[in-house]
């Protein structure tokens, strides 16, 4: 007998029932939101239902949330999405971190910062980013509304049982290169649909010498490869990062937990379906040019021509998105200008992207012109932020520093592109209108979109001329 | 869910790969807490430039294609956003299946759910019956009972799908009410969860 992943592992331990349509798991977490959740809430009600375990489900505000002068929400419809979620938690008796709650933020960050997001659970949400969660050993993944409906009725989930790949990272990240090019460039590799049908688990010595945030921001794209999940095995870091959070066990309790937590690794003879190795030594940081995020280049290559591609769908699709982005194939794309800088979203906006961005700031000023925007990924990460004096760096340089929420990353809040501009953006879709209809997105990491920022057109960071002046600049800042 | 047995019409041809849900429906349309009418933002800014005006070379705006209850697509169809107001929104303009080489995992769980029926089908068929939509017009017939598509000229090729879901297909099921069967499994898991699982209140 072969030994279990740490997938199989997770799964084997939540599966219910076999003889439906599909294994029936039980769910340990489920997360919501403002915009796929009221559909879900109506059709529980329509049905005379209520919800099981409001004590496993946990609710924000984020999508469509304004991130300045929060206290009204102009938009009719985004206000009456918000409120609805509020009474609806309220009548389920559910937790609501709402609006001006000081734990309010998106759904994926809030989750681990909280402890709700612990090793060796379940959780869904009705959000594709759910895969961000994994990064803790956990099995997680998105949903649609029709599912929500079932998890509020059931605590359950009938699912498919998914393949495993594992993907492994070779060598060692070179100086200026963050997770984020990491992640791009897995999926530059594989593709979009690459990863379709399967739960990745990332092994490597790279892996392990990452942060918690650093794995987050993996675990949370390797959804745009097509998988449906990723996970990383739990390690000291992640029992260090979870330990006194707020809902986490204490004393014997947590180390109950953590004994139990420890057993979540792949068994060395197990076997995945598929495993990959990517090699990093060399890596450089990575822009997307299309409107995919696997149609990604080197900072210091070109873009690549459409007629490479052999299959007349794939050579369209190349095709399509060069035209969308108004961008000549062969082009170096670090001569492309931009007119907004975007620093935010699930992907990268916790406290360490944060600090990596300002590092390139300090001493900068954005160039004249270009929009530039902070947005922290809950207002946990504001204050920490603000303590650091991250802000200060940030606003002194020309940057807004805003609310929490996912801002530019879905385009369904204020905070928008117009048709025709183009956007460095720290988000996970670089998708057609996704930033606003017409918006042309770049996605890079948060030290690649603030250089961006400060030069006007994408900067290899590789190169880049820290001015950290030490004391003497917050001296002078204060 | 409306059972599915066998369905018959036109094919329309969105031949790209990579088509997400945000092209679907664009994030601006999903701010509505209703789960009807989505129809009319279906793939809204290929259908339309910025003044509201059709385009007119756009499958979905041409008369030939109206009601044409088949769509034909690229690989990873769906891709992106699990937003199922994109389901909603193909099915509320009169698909009832599409035809494609794969579809992304959580689309795919979303068209199951609404009794849109997603068929998987080899790059080179789905290449040559794409061929033939831009040479005539392709009727086909999707049938479920046996498991079959068809033309008028007698092609048949074999639907690779999950007996189980087939199942629920043909007899339009609700998952809550299956699930809802086993509710004691339910309870007695519940029961043996360790307390760690749980977010702990302190």
């Amino acid at each position: 007998m072969g030994g279990k992943t740490l997938f199989d592992k997770v799964w084997e331990s939540h599966v219910i029932d076999s003889s439906l349509e599909k294994p029936l798991l039980f769910i340990d977490l489920h997360l919501i939101h403002e915009v796929t959740s009221p559909q879900a809430f109506s059709k529980l009600k329509e049905h005379g239902r209520s919800v099981r375990r409001p004590d496993l489900t946990f609710a924000t505000a984020d999508h469509n949330v304004p991130t300045k002068d929060r206290d009204n929400i102009r938009d009719l419809l985004a206000k009456k999405q918000v409120e609805f979620l509020v009474d609806n938690c309220k009548e389920q008796g559910i937790t609501v971190y709402d609006l001006d709650h000081e734990d309010n933020g998106i759904v994926h960050i809030i989750g681990p910062e909280l402890g709700l997001t612990t090793p060796g659970k379940t959780i869904v949400c009705g959000d594709s980013h759910t895969s961000t969660h994994g990064a803790f050993g956990s099995l997680a993944f998105g949903i649609g509304s029709s599912e929500i409906t079932h998890v509020l009725a059931t605590q359950t989930l009938p699912q498919s049982k998914p393949r495993t790949m594992n993907i492994h990272l070779n060598g060692t990240v070179p100086e200026g290169v963050t997770a984020k090019d990491i992640i791009l460039k897995i999926i530059g590799e594989i593709g979009t649909n690459g990863g379709t049908g399967y739960v990745v688990e990332f092994t490597g010595e790279a892996v392990t010498n990452m942060s918690m945030e650093e794995r987050m921001t993996i675990c949370n794209m390797i959804l745009e490869a097509g998988a449906r999940s990723g996970m990383i095995a739990p390690d000291e870091k992640t029992f260090d990062y979870l330990k006194n959070k707020r809902f986490t066990p204490t004393d014997e309790d947590w180390e109950i937990a953590v004994r139990n937590w420890k057993q979540l690794y792949t068994d060395p003879d197990a076997t995945y379906d598929q495993s990959i190795t990517i090699d990093i030594n060399e890596l450089t940081p990575q822009v997307t040019w299309g409107t995919n995020p696997g149609q990604v280049v080197s900072i210091n290559h070109t873009i690549p021509d459409p007629d490479i591609h052999q299959e007349t769908s794939k050579r369209n699709a190349a095709k399509t998105a060069l035209e969308y982005m108004e961008l000549e194939a062969l082009t170096n794309i670090s001569n492309v200008n931009i007119d907004k800088a975007f620093i935010g979203s699930c992907t990268n906006a916790r406290i360490e992207d944060l600090r990596s961005a300002a590092k390139v700031v300090k001493g900068y000023k954005v160039k004249p012109g270009i929009q530039a925007l902070v947005v922290p990924g809950s207002y946990h990460i504001k204050r920490k932020a603000e303590k650091e004096g991250l802000d200060q760096i940030f606003k002194k340089a020309g940057f807004e520093w805003r609310d929490p929420g996912c801002s530019m990353c879905p385009g369904m809040n204020p905070d928008m592109a117009k048709p025709g501009e183009r956007v460095a953006s720290t988000s996970n879709r670089n998708f057609e209108g996704r930033q606003g209809k017409g918006a042309q997105t770049h996605l890079v990491s948060p030290a690649m979109a603030a250089a961006a920022a400060i030069t006007g057109h994408f900067t290899n960071v590789q190169n880049w001329n820290y001015k950290d002046r030490g004391d003497q600049e917050n001296a002078a800042i204060s | 869910m409306q059972p599915f047995r066998k369905l018959d019409g036109k094919v329309t041809p969105i031949y790209q790969d990579d088509i997400d849900t945000d092209i679907i429906v664009p994030t601006e349309f999903i701010k509505r807490i209703e789960r009807t009418g989505f129809d009319q933002y279906l793939m809204y800014y290929w259908r339309y430039d910025e003044h509201g005006k059709e385009y007119r070379d756009f499958p979905l705006n041409q008369k030939e294609y109206k009601g044409a209850p088949i769509l034909l697509t690229g690989a990873n169809f769906g891709c992106g956003s699990s937003r199922e107001n994109a389901v909603w929104a193909l099915y509320d303009f009169g698909f009832r299946a599409i035809l494609a080489p794969s579809f992304a995992d959580i689309f795919k769980n979303n068209c199951q759910n609404n009794g849109l029926l997603p068929i998987e089908l080899e790059q080179g068929v789905i290449d040559e019956l794409y061929q033939r939509t831009q040479e005539e017009s392709l009727f086909l017939t999707i049938d479920l009972e046996n498991n079959i598509i068809s033309d008028r000229n007698q092609i048949t090729l074999p639907i690779h799908i999950d007996p189980k879901t087939r199942h629920k297909f043909l007899e339009g099921l609700d998952d809550i009410d299956l699930t809802l069967s086993v509710e004691k499994e339910i309870t007695d898991f519940e029961n043996r969860r360790p307390f760690y699982m749980d977010p702990i209140k302190k």
